[in-house]
């Protein structure tokens, strides 16, 4: 018995693992009636798995069996692995007895599409009613929406669920239809504004009446895997920012492809994940969400690709040094921002501590910023005045010569000997 | 005229109620420039004027309810937070500001530019994170009778601060999470929790050394199945790894052990 649910967990987990949504932060909902759990509303990584991603959730398939055949996916109807099914017990004696020991966060449950839409849809919630009606379970629970399933199981799944969410796959319509023909974006988009406007009737009753029940209080968001078709991180970077416009989306995730296939139309087997072009897409996501920026700044005709050797953010400032440099002791909080080097916590630092008096240099480096970065573009009181102004080569050469090898593009698989 | 290098020196016995009564001593008798210390790491000092600061609870009252007057929340948590660190520079740097606070103009607590400002403020940040992550290393390992037991040995002592989101949590079962180097914990019992601390060797309280439930063994197998299938090889990254989970939590961490 016990023998078989390891081997159960060990091939839904496996499958369940390229989806890299983690996060469990935004619910605040309470633990009642003494049940067990609660959210947290910064979210708690829980462990981290040796490739460095976080672990906060129990993320599983229901099942890997599934009806359609997409290129990039490991449970395709055509790939040959093991196949298995929990049934609702079984996720449910899970998710307690890990949240018990304060392995987990909650549960992440997705599935593979068996017979149809409805059906699966109606397995996994029954899952989460299991969970949070009979177990009194109060944790956080970031349920898949099944394309094409109904809207009335729809609904009825986001009064249980804590997030919601639903992958775009590819960031491109053709980039989809050439690895799965059967899908298209629509089919994602439908969900996403149904849901997104349930939301919103929720939150608007919630105005006029003291008892709404939470519907999706941790809101959605989306996943769309680059590199296995040729977008370029412009394409990526706008559908994105659509997204987050349109179906006001909590988070947009970027997971480089790892070949899974001997597919033609993909990147193949043994070819190094473009790690460093992941981070590089988070960093700009980033930018836009906390730091003003508009996507078009960042990407567009004329750089439609990011710069693998510096962040978008220096890569910007590099290209417009005529906003540069900035004074600390004037420059409003948004251009502050700005600077490479300095995030949302210096800034707002640096803007509390100049009403006190003029920012020396040696109060500026101890507060926390990259100065070895951020100094190529500040003004302090005690900055020395200087005539000669340097080409933005030649800052991203001095930048790049004090870095970490973390950044460069020659270096960053150089090999540890010790 | 005092010469440059006379030094005064606060001793207090390392409580909150000690600090304070400290502020409250200095405004009583303005020396000057002070160095504050606990007890427990004084070494005599042949040049210097030893004070010993009496604790008062009605004097350290005093000033708590003053700073409670111009410190918002946040502020108070931060001045609580670097106390909970349990350093010589986290006491001196809180002693410094609460000073600055009262003689400074309203709102001085945001000048960044200050360094025991910033030093409390730094210093809250790590005791938050140290907190953060107890919330989230913590393995709990259900014991014969029933409990739910971790034994913990944080760089601070940050089980005052993790009281709530564990009694708010685990609402409906027995838990007990203990100190093992400060030697006190928390015990939930379904309805309070309450401060406990157990005679016992420190040994004994290891989490490998507890005699545990039945079903407790293939829950930390599957868990530590879990952790292995959701990992993914070709992303391995073991720098990151070690930066997220740092070496010497791995002895909490139930996937951790072979």
């Amino acid at each position: 018995m016990s023998d078989r649910l390891i081997q159960k967990l060990n091939i839904l987990a496996d499958a369940a693992k390229y989806d890299v949504s983690c996060s469990s932060s935004g619910s605040d909902r309470k633990n009642t009636n003494k049940g067990l759990g609660n959210g947290h509303h910064s979210g708690i990584c829980h462990t981290y798995t040796e490739d460095g991603r976080c672990v906060s959730l129990l993320k599983i398939l229901l099942t890997n069996h599934c009806i359609f055949d997409c290129a990039y996916c490991v449970s395709r109807k055509s790939n040959d692995i093991e196949r298995a099914a929990f049934t609702v017990n079984e996720v449910v004696e899970l998710t307690m007895n890990f949240y018990r020991r304060n392995y987990i966060e909650g549960l992440f449950l997705s599935s593979g599409i068996f017979k149809n839409a409805d059906f699966t849809m109606e397995r996994l919630l029954r899952v989460v009613k299991k969970l949070r009606l009979e177990e009194n379970y109060n944790g956080y629970i970031h349920l898949k929406t099944i394309p094409g399933a109904s809207e009335e199981l729809i609904k009825e799944a986001g009064l249980y669920a804590d997030r919601m969410s639903i992958n775009l796959e590819m960031p491109t319509e053709a980039g989809l239809k050439l690895l799965a023909p059967e899908k298209s974006h629509q089919e994602v988009i439908s969900p996403l504004k149904y849901v997104q406007q349930q939301i919103v009737q929720f939150t608007d009753e919630k105005r006029l009446i003291k008892h709404v029940p939470k519907f999706v209080p941790a809101g959605q968001s989306t996943q769309m895997v680059v590199g296995a078709t040729p977008e370029t991180d412009k394409e990526i970077m706008h559908t994105a920012a659509a997204f987050y416009k349109n179906f006001s989306l909590k988070r947009v995730y970027y997971s480089g492809y790892i070949p899974i296939s001997n597919d033609t139309r993909m990147p193949i087997l043994g070819s190094q994940p473009p790690l460093l072009r992941e981070n590089r897409l988070y960093q700009t996501d980033w930018l836009m969400r906390f730091y003003g920026f508009h996507v078009n700044e960042l990407l567009n005709d004329a750089n439609p690709h990011l710069d693998i050797d510096v962040d978008p953010k220096l890569s910007w400032a590099l290209r417009n040094l005529h906003h540069f440099p900035v004074c600390l002791n004037t420059a409003p909080y948004r251009m502050i921002l700005r600077i490479p080097g300095i995030g949302v916590a210096s800034a707002q630092k640096i803007v509390q501590a100049r009403k006190f008096g003029k920012l020396h240099l040696y109060q500026v480096k101890n507060l926390g910023i990259a100065y070895s970065k951020a100094k190529h573009f500040i003004r302090c009181v005690d900055s020395p005045f200087e005539l000669k102004s340097f080409q933005a080569a030649q800052i991203k050469a001095f930048i790049l010569a004090e870095s970490q090898s973390k950044y460069l593009k020659t270096d960053h698989r150089q090999l540890i000997l010790f | 005229m005092k010469t440059l290098d006379h030094k005064t020196i606060y001793l207090f016995d390392g409580s909150l109620e000690g600090l304070l009564s400290a502020v409250f001593e200095w405004f009583e008798r303005k020396p000057g420039s002070i160095h504050l210390m606990p007890e427990k790491i004084f070494q005599p000092d042949a040049f210097a004027t030893v004070f010993q600061v009496p604790n008062d609870r009605e004097k350290a009252g005093r000033i708590w309810n003053g700073l409670q007057k111009r410190l918002d929340k946040k502020w108070l948590r931060r001045l609580y937070c670097t106390y909970l660190s349990e350093k010589p520079q986290a006491f001196a740097a809180i002693f410094h500001f609460c000073c600055a606070i009262f003689q400074q103009e309203v709102g001085y607590e945001n000048n960044y530019g200050d360094e025991y400002v910033l030093a409390l403020s730094q210093i809250a940040v790590k005791v938050e994170r140290e907190k953060h992550r107890m919330e989230a290393f913590i393995r709990f390992q259900q014991l014969e009778d029933g409990l739910f037991y971790c034994g913990i040995d944080p760089d601070f002592n940050v089980l005052p601060l993790i009281l709530n989101h564990f009694k708010n949590r685990y609402a409906d079962q027995k838990w007990l999470i203990y100190d093992l180097s400060r030697n006190y914990g928390l015990y939930y019992d379904l309805n309070k929790v309450e401060e406990v601390s157990m005679e016992l060797h420190p040994a004994l309280l290891k989490s490998s050394a507890v005699p545990v439930e039945e079903k407790e063994q293939l829950y930390a197998q599957l868990w530590k199945d879990y952790f292995r299938s959701t990992n993914i090889v070709a992303r391995k990254n073991t720098k990151l790894h070690v930066k997220h989970v740092p070496k010497r939590y791995w002895r909490y961490l139930t996937e951790k052990q072979i």
